[in-house]
């Protein structure tokens, strides 16, 4: 008997019995669906994090004050914004000190309330400088930016956000009209262009930026303190370079050694991997839970598989009769469990893809099917099929012809 | 004429735990290609343990049993499988046919595991049907079918394989008098056709069909005779 044949056999046992072969696929069915789902969906988180990231701009690095080095707790330094200053910025801005730096673009960050007419909208306004849309490569829907000029000077001059520009102008260009930034009248001279980041929910659409001067005078403060400079590196492969330069700059200018460094600086990759590291951690929790379901499938195939052997002893016996071997029966058993296993993958695979294609829409989660999840699902099916086949099969093969015959 | 059976001391116990009984004391006996032999005996005589031995479903516990020349006592379960396959066809009681599957894939399924390819097993199957007057039931199932009908499908099924022996325990057991009476009648034509049977039966007017009678009595063969047309 060829495999052939015996995989015909095997589908006609199944189809013999279809109520309770579908229920017992059922199983599989919910732990291969179930685990196509979380792998995507923490997929999904990943690719989602990743573009947000990359959305940042390409061979970035991201200067922020405090330290991540330290294990013993926050220092100082971090969050208030008192250990880098525009001098760390136009140090790191000269070619002399750090060659590897193309440009650089120091931020300052406040929550501020905007005002137009009776409309009120309170957003973060970052102060930065000319630099800024290339190093954060964004470009303007509209207007302008605001010149080395307007920076010098502390130009009330802003430039909104696409998503702030519609809150505060529901109608008509907001080029050339008036904002109200915490009670300072100011001249919206552009409009940025939406991020292209698909994610919904992040500041890169909502934001107000003005010349770092005018941000300063804002704050009140002359410290010239910043909570953020972007750097970007002349290409991808002088980024390591970069950031080493960076680092001996700041160390020595803030006059500390690397264990007690003030601030931090993280590429695009370093902040990938920290935001998917929690990622990682529930995709595995989610997936394990899947995997129990699956198990749980996996003796349901066992247990009806062992059903099935009972009630075919006198099917088994005649088999034997006729001429089937033992290995052919433990075969046709394994094969008919395979078969359970398979098909409860495949159902499961395409119930996966359905729900992934649904989610999104309900639960405002991008959901990633992969192609390897989706083999290593019908995979794991299949394996599951056998390896929960095995018993009942050598059971199956075992009975001599004799007993199985006489049985009623 | 050479034998096909050869039983030399065949003794057969069962046990059921702690509890042992002597089902066959020491059966010997010759059986030449080409007879028909009918095996009588009471209910409880050991008639159906003997078949099952001869039939390579069970090992004696004691004695040698050469089928053809071979002594089957020492093979192993899958050439057992092979020898039941290709030198015997059973012929049950209870018919023992597969509900699920049409008259002609029931015939066919020793076929199968002689590995026959698929079309050839089809009309095989479909000439062995015609042979026990069947031709038009090829794609029923055996529960569309009556019981006479269902016996001859299983007959049909013993001798797809043309074996060289054909055992059929209480063929007519379950059969009116006019349905006995078409299977005894396929038998007596494959006994024509130069097979070699075994029957095993209690009722003597079945057994008169048979050249020999063999008598079995609380495992022991009691009386070996050639009866009615012997040859
Ligand atoms: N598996 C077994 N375990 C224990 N005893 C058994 C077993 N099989 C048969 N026997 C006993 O062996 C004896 C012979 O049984 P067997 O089935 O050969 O009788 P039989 O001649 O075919 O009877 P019948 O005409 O009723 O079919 C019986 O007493 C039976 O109880
Ligand atoms: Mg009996």
């Amino acid at each position: 008997m060829n495999w052939f044949e015996t995989v015909r056999a095997g589908v006609e046992a199944i189809r013999a019995h279809r109520l309770r072969s579908a229920l017992t696929m059922l199983g599989i069915v919910i732990g291969i669906s179930s685990v196509i789902l979380t792998v995507g969906l923490g997929q999904g988180a990943q690719d989602q994090v990743k573009q947000q990231i990359s959305a940042l701009g390409s061979n970035l690095l991201i200067v922020s004050p405090g330290s991540s080095t330290s294990t013993t707790g926050m220092r100082g330094g971090f969050g208030s914004a008192s250990t880098l200053t525009l001098g760390d910025a136009t140090a790191i801005a000269d070619p002399s000190v750090v060659p590897d730096a193309k440009r650089v673009a120091p931020t300052t960050s406040t929550s501020r309330a905007l005002t137009v007419g009776e409309t009120n909208w309170t957003t973060s306004v970052v102060g930065t400088t000319t630099t800024w849309p290339d190093v954060r490569t964004r470009t303007l829907s509209s207007g302008r930016f605001f010149t080395a000029n307007e920076v010098t000077q502390a130009a009330n001059v802003v430039v909104l956000g696409s998503d702030t520009s519609t809150e505060l102008f529901s109608f008509g260009s907001p080029v050339g009209q008036t904002v109200s930034v915490d009670g300072t009248p100011m001249t919206v001279i552009g409009v940025l262009a939406p991020s292209g980041s698909t994610a919904s929910g992040t500041s890169e659409d909502d934001q107000a930026l003005t010349p770092i001067s005018t941000a300063m005078r804002l704050s009140g403060t002359s410290t010239g303190s910043v909570s953020t400079i972007y750097v970007e590196a002349t290409s991808s492969d002088t980024l390591s370079a970069a950031y080493q330069e960076i680092n001996a700059l700041l160390l020595n200018a803030h006059g500390v050694t690397a264990d007690a460094a003030d601030f931090n600086i993280a590429t695009q990759d370093s902040l990938v991997e920290t935001a998917n590291s929690t990622n990682k951690t529930l995709t595995v929790l989610l997936g394990g839970i899947a995997a129990i379901s699956l198990l749980v499938g996996g003796i349901g195939v066992m247990n009806i598989m062992l059903v099935s052997v009972t009630e075919r002893v006198r099917e088994i016996g005649l088999r034997k009769a006729l001429g089937a071997t033992p290995s052919v029966i433990r075969r046709q058993f394994l094969v008919e469990a395979s078969v359970l296993g398979l098909a409860g993958g495949l159902v499961g695979v395409a119930i996966g893809y359905v729900g992934a294609s649904l989610l999104p829409s309900l639960i405002n989660q991008p959901v990633t099917v992969s192609a390897v999840a989706t083999f290593g699902a019908i995979g794991t099916a299949l394996a599951l099929g056998i390896g929960f086949g095995v018993y009942p099969a050598s059971r199956a093969a075992r009975l001599t012809p004799i007993d199985a015959l006489r049985s009623e | 004429m050479s034998a096909i059976i050869e039983l030399a001391g065949v003794r057969k116990t069962y046990r059921s735990g702690t509890i042992e009984f002597e089902a066959l004391r020491g059966v010997d006996t010759r059986i030449d290609e080409g007879e028909y032999v009918a095996v009588v005996g009471p209910s409880g005589s050991g008639k159906s343990t003997l078949m099952n031995i001869l039939g390579c479903l069970d090992n004696p516990s004691e004695g040698s049993y050469l089928l053809a020349g071979e002594d089957v006592s020492r093979m192993s379960e899958a050439q057992l499988a092979e020898v039941r396959n290709r030198r015997i066809g059973f012929v049950f009681q209870q018919f023992n046919l597969l509900s699920s599957l049409p008259a002609w894939r029931n015939v066919e399924l020793p076929l199968v595991y002689a590995g026959v390819p698929r079309a050839a097993r089809r009309e095989r199957a479909i000439e062995a049907l015609t042979r026990v007057g069947l031709a038009d039931r090829i794609l029923n199932k055996p529960g569309e079918l009556s019981g006479g009908q269902q016996q001859r499908v299983a007959v049909a099924r013993a001798l797809v394989t043309e074996p060289a022996l054909i055992l059929a325990d209480e063929p007519t057991g379950n059969l009116d008098s006019a349905s006995s009476a078409d299977v005894l009648a396929l038998l007596d034509e494959l006994h024509a056709a130069g097979r070699t049977i075994v029957l095993i039966t209690h009722e003597h007017d079945v057994a008169a069909n048979a050249q020999r009678n063999l008598v079995i009595r609380d495992g022991q063969i009691t009386s070996d005779e050639l009866v009615g047309a012997a040859s």
